[in-house]
């Protein structure tokens, strides 16, 4: 495990229908997650992606190369930018891995995570045991 | 009502068990575009060493969720839910949640801070097993809108 390598990336592309999946799954039923009539009433630019939809499927990109998810000791993200859903083209979230740091029992995973050209969240990392 | 600091230090009880189900792991798995085998298939999830399919990573948001429904609950929290934004999340892992765990919760709010005419509030929730054994610990920072 080299620093810079790209050990896992992929894209995921968000519908209306994934969010309330994920509503359903996780419990969190803001309205702003689907109706566009509430999140235009709160002034947002359109309906958005829950961020912990965006976190969980970021750190899932990584899953199948580290082969079991309990080598995962820490995961934090900073939510800095929205992720808006269209209702008919849905949206693009790109998720790119690579090792940030490597010590003698554990490696820092810097996730960058993407919607478009805008990164959408900050200092994505994942401690994981090696 | 600005967020009350005396939240810091303030005693919660742990919630109630939550049970993790094999089908409520899949369901999750499934829409947070999980598709690795350990989520959803116990042989594979054996494999590794569980006695059940393993729940993705931001599961535990489901059982921290609980303790944040307890924080809207205290009526001088000084907390909105329409003026809150999640601004950061963190969990720090013992172990992953499996199905057939059982898992309470206690909160603990660790800062509560100004920032302009809101607030910046910091709470945890560590999560444990039936045997009070820790899991894992989710940290969640809120920005708390000022009223206008």
């Amino acid at each position: 495990m080299q620093v810079g390598d790209v050990v896992a990336e992929r894209t995921v592309h968000l519908t209306r229908e994934a969010l309330v999946r994920y509503a359903g799954a996780s419990g969190d039923f803001n309205p702003i997650h689907y109706r566009d009539d509430v999140a235009a009433r709160v002034g947002l630019p359109g309906v958005l992606a829950h961020g912990m939809l965006t976190m969980g499927l970021a750190v899932e990109t990584i899953v199948p190369w580290l082969g079991d998810a309990g080598r995962i000791v820490e995961y934090g993200v900073r939510f800095t930018r929205p992720v808006v859903v269209d209702a008919e083209d849905g949206a693009e979230v790109t998720v790119v891995a690579k090792v940030g740091a490597v010590d003698d029992d554990t490696a820092r995973i810097d996730l960058t995570v993407a919607h478009g050209d805008t990164t959408v969240l900050g200092k994505a990392q994942v401690r994981v045991r090696r | 009502m600005p967020v009350n600091p005396d939240l810091v230090g303030r005693a919660f009880p742990p919630t109630a068990p939550y049970l993790v189900g094999r089908e409520k792991v899949r369901e999750f798995a499934r829409a947070v575009f999980a598709t690795d085998p350990q989520h959803t298939d116990p042989a594979a999830a054996q494999v590794l060493g569980y006695p059940d399919v393993v729940a993705p990573p931001t599961f535990a948001m489901v059982i921290q969720d609980l303790t944040l429904q307890q924080l809207l609950a205290e009526p001088d929290s000084g907390i909105a839910l329409e003026r809150t934004i999640h601004a950061e999340q963190r969990f720090r892992y013992t172990r992953p949640i499996v199905a057939g765990d059982e898992l309470t919760a206690q909160l603990s709010i660790s800062g509560v801070r100004a920032v302009g005419k809101g607030a910046m509030v910091t709470s945890e929730a560590e999560i444990v097993d039936a045997a009070g054994s820790h899991v894992v610990t989710a940290t969640s920072v809120l920005l708390i809108g000022g009223e206008e």
